[in-house]
């Protein structure tokens, strides 16, 4: 147990330091720092001495162990655009993106799980049908879209709820939030459901066919036989069976909401970490890319590092055929 | 689809003297392609936006990449059917008088290229790699495999836009609208390219042991031709599934990246592009601009992956 935890460990630093030669390629290579932050009638002397205090005449080798060491203390350097650290414009914008990253896999779950479970156990009402109609829409249209089509609909034509930013925020020390207030909710919404409708069909589809596998296996025969109700059966005995492989997908998933959140944020204009990469990616502002690659890869490594091992830890058959392979 | 009540219709296959026309007509996904009333419209729809792409120079009333065409007096008519309507332009036009129905024409033919130019460079790339990989194992296996498990975990968005940034600052005012549709291609072929490495390494794998492969070592066909001639061939049938279903995911990541200001450029509008400008008059009533470039692009990708669906299950010997 300990060596296989051991070997994931080394395993996600790998990865983290091979990305992290991406992101210092990008930041490096990539366009020339020195001319992205003069002006044109900059002189040559000047530039070199920008070159020099920007610590860009080093090797290559030291100017990455100067990154990585940085990198490690969450320095991303200076960004283009704003004139500011990457790492505090990034933490500004963090409690927006994790917040409705959250929201949208809660509504992502809560739904899923419902509307799976219906069409499982109700097959061929219309109801049923009606959802595997909403979830192939809801993996063949694109996210930005579904965003558009709510915006047009519930701010436009009925004006129900805003179309961008993301209302009233409340300090709560460093995080701010628009959890407190109600201009915050309503903002919240349209959003998260935009983030969340893929992951809900996704859970959805998972839900009604490990319902429908369990629904027939012999335990399920035997509770029958003994006379349980129908609806201990149902979510007793077969849902809570379905629900270990769910919450690993939600819980694999939550980095691809959080990459994802980069169209939903510009649609909605949201002042999250996606919004600031894709502004970054617009103005070639490279130190915002490094770094958003960086977080981004950290969040991914760290939940399947977790996921991995919360699964040995829950699942002792997984242990001993990890065993037998090392 | 249930499995039984398929009969099976090889037995007509052979009768002497039917052209390949005959055979296809003759064939078990012909048959299972006529069962299904969903794949039949779905690929009339695909072949409809085809055509449109295709003769777009001829059905558009103006060429929308031409800004001599486009004349401001003609900005922001509404479609024809309704008060304000004018002919010739039939879903109305945009702000700078850009004819909508011609520029969702030379959009959509924008979008296909990309898409399945995207797809043949992801699918070459990862064929290659995957013959690679599969065939010789070993140390050549382990990176390239290793790259891919890394990759896999990042959706293909970001890969694609950290891509197109980082050509963005390389290439910097160099950037024509050419040059993009070739950094686009790259973008998509390179987030891409993992599935069909995985696949084609897996069925190498299995191949490779086979007494053909063992017969044309013997023979002394370089390894090259044996992947290539042999192999590769009896590897393609979960390629071509792959490459309908991936060729939605790249036309959508295409649009995406054109939504978010990454891609096509005003200038030469792909479906996405048209999409981003339309947006911005959505609030102002506007709302042709974007809602028949977003229809066009929801009918294609739908009408593709229920191809794809169907592509799946036809192929797959389990469900027959």
């Amino acid at each position: 147990m300990l060596a296989f935890t051991l070997r994931r460990v080394l395993q996600a630093i790998g990865v983290m330091l091979a990305v992290g030669v991406i992101a210092f390629a990008m930041f490096r290579f990539a366009g020339d720092p020195v001319s992205q932050i003069v002006s044109i009638d900059t002189s040559a002397a000047e530039r070199a001495s920008i070159r020099k205090s920007l610590g860009l005449d080093d090797p290559v080798l030291v100017q990455f162990a100067h990154y990585f060491i940085n990198a490690v203390q969450f320095k991303f350097g200076i960004s283009y655009q704003f004139r500011l650290p990457v790492s505090s414009l990034l933490m500004e914008r963090l409690p927006a993106t994790m917040e409705l990253a959250i929201c949208a896999t809660l509504f992502a779950m809560v739904f899923g799980i419902l509307m799976g479970v219906y069409s499982a156990l109700r097959r061929d009402t219309v109801l049923a049908k009606l959802f595997q109609a909403i979830s192939l829409i809801g993996i063949s249209l694109p996210t930005f879209l579904i965003g558009i089509l709510l915006i047009y609909l519930f701010a436009v034509t009925l004006g129900w709820l805003p179309s961008f930013g993301r209302g009233e925020v409340v300090k709560l020390g460093w995080w701010s939030t628009g959890l407190l207030t109600v201009s915050g909710l309503k903002a919240l919404i349209m959003p998260a459901i935009t983030l969340g409708l893929f992951q809900m069909t996704l859970i959805m589809r998972l839900v009604r066919a490990e319902m429908l596998e369990v629904l027939r296996t012999d335990y399920i025969r035997f509770a029958r036989a003994r006379g349980l109700t129908t609806r201990a059966i149902h979510f007793g005995h077969a849902l809570k069976n379905t629900l270990v492989p769910v919450i690993t997908v939600a819980g694999l998933q939550f980095g691809s909401v959080i990459a994802f959140s980069i169209i939903t944020e510009t649609v909605f204009q949201w002042p999250g970490m996606g919004l600031l990469f894709v502004q970054a990616v617009q103005n070639v502002d490279i130190p915002i890319m490094a770094a958003y690659l960086l977080m981004v890869s950290l969040i991914f490594v760290t939940i399947n590092l977790v996921v991995d091992i919360l699964y040995t830890v829950v699942d002792p058959r997984l242990r001993a055929t990890v065993g037998r392979a090392a | 689809m249930s499995d039984a009540v398929v009969p099976h219709r090889n037995a007509q296959v052979s009768r002497a003297g039917a052209g390949w026309f005959r055979r296809a007509l003759d064939s078990d996904i012909f048959y299972s392609f006529r069962r299904s009333k969903l794949t039949m419209v779905a690929a009339a729809i695909t072949v409809l936006f085809f055509l449109l792409a295709i003769f777009a120079s001829w059905l558009a009333v103006q060429n929308p990449f031409d800004p001599a065409q486009l004349q401001l007096i003609n900005s922001r008519i509404s479609p024809l059917w309704t008060a304000d309507g004018q002919s010739p332009f039939l879903l109305g036009t945009d702000e700078q008088g850009r004819d909508v129905f011609s520029a969702i024409l030379y959009g959509m033919r924008i979008s296909l290229a990309v898409g399945i130019a995207g797809v043949i460079f992801a699918g070459a790339l990862g064929i290659g790699l995957g013959l690679i990989a599969g065939y010789f194992g070993g140390v050549a296996d382990s990176v390239i495999m290793r790259i891919a498990d890394v990759q896999l975990t990042f959706p293909a968005i970001l890969i694609a836009l950290l891509v197109n940034g980082v050509a963005k600052s390389l290439l910097g005012n160099r950037l024509d609208e050419m040059s993009t549709l070739a950094v686009l291609v790259i973008a998509i072929g390179l987030s891409f390219w993992v599935q069909y490495a995985r696949t084609v390494r897996g069925s190498v794998m299995v191949e490779k042991n086979k007494d053909y492969v063992a017969a044309a070592q013997l023979i002394g066909l370089p390894a090259p031709k044996i992947m290539l001639r042999h192999v590769l061939p009896n590897t393609m049938g979960p390629i071509l599934v792959i490459a309908t279903i991936n060729l939605a995911l790249a036309i959508i990541t295409e649009a995406t990246l054109s939504f978010l200001g990454a891609g096509m450029p005003d200038t030469m509008p792909s479906l996405g592009t048209l999409i981003r400008i339309g947006n911005n008059y959505l609030f102002a009533g506007e709302w042709w601009i974007v809602a028949f470039p977003g229809i066009a692009l929801a009918g294609l990708i739908l009408s593709i992956n229920l191809l794809g669906d169907w592509l799946r299950d036809a192929l797959n010997p389990k469900l027959r």
